[in-house]
């Protein structure tokens, strides 16, 4: 089953085009990666999934995304997308408040006041995200005193508690270390059994250790998309062999 | 003159000029306490701080300064309740949700407004506040309620500036992650932006109570300056800045210590203001 179906997608920063018509497929339940040189375009493909892109002044997009086979700059409502498509950022961003608030952030949202149920969904997001028995205790504590991992997979049980289908993750392990890295690459494999999910990544073995299937960004454009078994042993794009090998990038 | 010399000179001339400042609020200390403390002892703290009666003209004179102390507790509270929601959620529109040519009307009134001397606020008060709430609310239209909204008004520029470069700072990516999450805009604002902005708003405010409680012109234009306990809102009352104004000029002997003395209890209240303000934004510093 096709998730996100990207169709001819053209995206202008200002007078800059920052993508230069994208067709990709994006699989259900399956690691999908993006690699490339910096300003290459994939976190700027990853954004405009869930239409981040909004946020920045002058951004105008031409061309489809279809999230199963509704198109998401149509008529579908925005809050709804980004209920349905999660986002994971590059620096941990836990809001300043309690463990609990920030996971009941997203359901409270969404409109779920009883306590009883924002209970239940605290602890099943938190055991999802396979940090429940490091957190159970701390529920109450501030969540900026946690440690980046702990940040980071904070983020992602968040994001799981508005139940999405897809999550976004742009460069997630950048700003951790490799313990915590190692962490959060088990729980992305973990996760993939119910969301789909798409990865910008900088790190090679990352995208080699998780995805199940690689893209390859250059200049705003994708210079090759395939298996990432594929893609990392027999490239087909020289581009694509040059920056795997490490000859730029 | 060799390079060091002349560098001792010159920093010596800089100490100098930044202790002016350290040695006139020594000497406001020395003078304040030298002569409004005897006068206390004298009357009695207790009779001082907690009489009920101000007759410095009657024989024996009484000097009890608690009407006055209320009074200034309850103009403040006042301006609070009138500016703090009215400042903060001004602050919230102009750093996160105004067009940025509205901003470029907003601004520089708000700049006007700080501006404005204190006095011009008072026949503000004098010629519009006063009547309309004497016809609204009915008496003398010069009260508690009156000199609250007044103040409300003049501590606005204070809370506004403050809590709108606290929320300018709160860091974007709370921001986003809210919106992420399926936040609207307005949600994202006040449920992520704004509970992380908290304590440098809540300098703010003390920074506006802190202009409330020593303001003076405009507060005798408009609250009534009766010295006795104020019993309603809308009923007249003096402030501790009041007092020592409109007594000052014909004041001899104890009854001018007295008022001296007065000038002490404001300065404590305006040093617990500062204390708890270096408190609050040393903690939003961690």
């Amino acid at each position: 089953m096709i998730k996100f179906d990207i169709q001819n997608l053209k995206l202008y920063y200002g007078d800059y085009q920052a993508l230069k018509g994208i067709d990709l497929a994006i699989e259900e339940r399956e690691i999908t990666a993006f690699i490339g040189p910096s300003g290459c375009g994939k976190s700027t493909l990853l954004k405009s999934l869930n239409r981040m892109n909004d946020l920045v002044e002058g951004c105008r997009v031409v061309g489809k995304v279809l999230l199963d086979g509704e198109d998401i700059y149509g008529a579908l409502d925005v809050t709804e997308l980004r209920r349905r498509v999660g986002m994971v950022f590059q620096k941990p961003n836990p809001f300043p408040m309690s463990v609990y608030d920030n996971i009941a952030f997203g359901p409270r949202t969404h409109g779920i006041t009883q306590k009883h149920k924002l209970d239940e969904i605290v602890e099943t997001t938190l055991k999802n995200a396979a940090i429940w028995d490091e957190l159970k205790d701390r529920l109450k504590k501030s969540a900026i005193a946690l440690s980046g991992g702990q940040q980071q997979r904070l983020c992602i049980a968040r994001a799981l508690a508005v139940q999405p289908e897809v999550l976004l993750m742009d460069e997630p392990t950048s700003a951790l270390d490799p313990i915590s890295t190692g962490k959060i690459e088990e729980l992305i494999l973990d996760l993939k059994r119910r969301y789909s999910i798409v990865i910008v990544t900088h790190n090679m073995q990352q995208a080699t250790r998780i995805s199940d299937k690689t893209a390859f960004f250059l200049l705003g454009e994708v210079v090759e998309f395939d298996e990432t078994e594929n893609l990392f042993s027999a490239p087909r794009d020289k581009r694509t062999e040059d920056y795997i090998t490490g000859r730029f990038g | 003159m060799k390079t060091a010399t002349r560098e001792k000179l010159v920093s010596a001339v800089f100490l100098a000029v930044a202790l002016t400042s350290v040695a006139a609020v020594a000497l406001i200390c020395v003078f304040l306490f030298a002569s409004g403390i005897p006068a206390v002892g004298e009357i009695g703290v207790f009779r001082f701080l907690l009489g009920r009666e101000w007759s410095p003209t009657d024989v024996p004179p009484v000097f009890g300064i608690l009407p006055m102390i209320l009074g200034s507790l309850y103009v403040t509270a006042g301006a609070i309740l009138f500016g703090v929601p009215v400042g903060v959620l001004t602050s919230v529109f102009m750093a996160r949700m105004c067009r940025p040519r509205l901003y470029r009307v907003i601004k520089p009134a708000l700049d006007l407004l700080a501006g404005i001397p204190s006095i011009v606020y008072g026949f503000f008060g004098l010629m519009v506040l006063v009547p309309l709430t004497r016809e609204i609310f009915g008496g003398t239209g010069k009260s508690i309620f009156t000199a609250s909204l007044l103040l409300g008004i003049m501590i606005l520029p204070t809370i506004i500036g403050v809590s709108e470069s606290a929320l300018r700072s709160v860091p974007q990516s709370y921001y986003e992650g809210a919106l992420a999450l399926g936040a609207s805009h307005t949600r994202a604002v006040y449920f992520t932006v704004l509970p992380a902005a908290k304590s440098g708003i809540f300098a703010g405010v003390i920074l506006g109570i802190g202009r409330a409680i020593g303001e003076t012109m405009a507060v005798i234009m408009v609250a009534g300056n009766q010295a006795r306990a104020p019993t309603g809102v809308f009923k007249g009352v003096r402030t501790l800045t009041a007092n020592i104004v409109m007594e000052m000029g014909y004041s001899e002997g104890l009854h001018r210590e007295a008022l001296i003395a007065t000038g002490v209890v404001l300065f404590v209240f305006i040093l617990i203001i500062n204390v708890s303000f270096s408190l609050v934004k040393r903690r939003s510093k961690q």
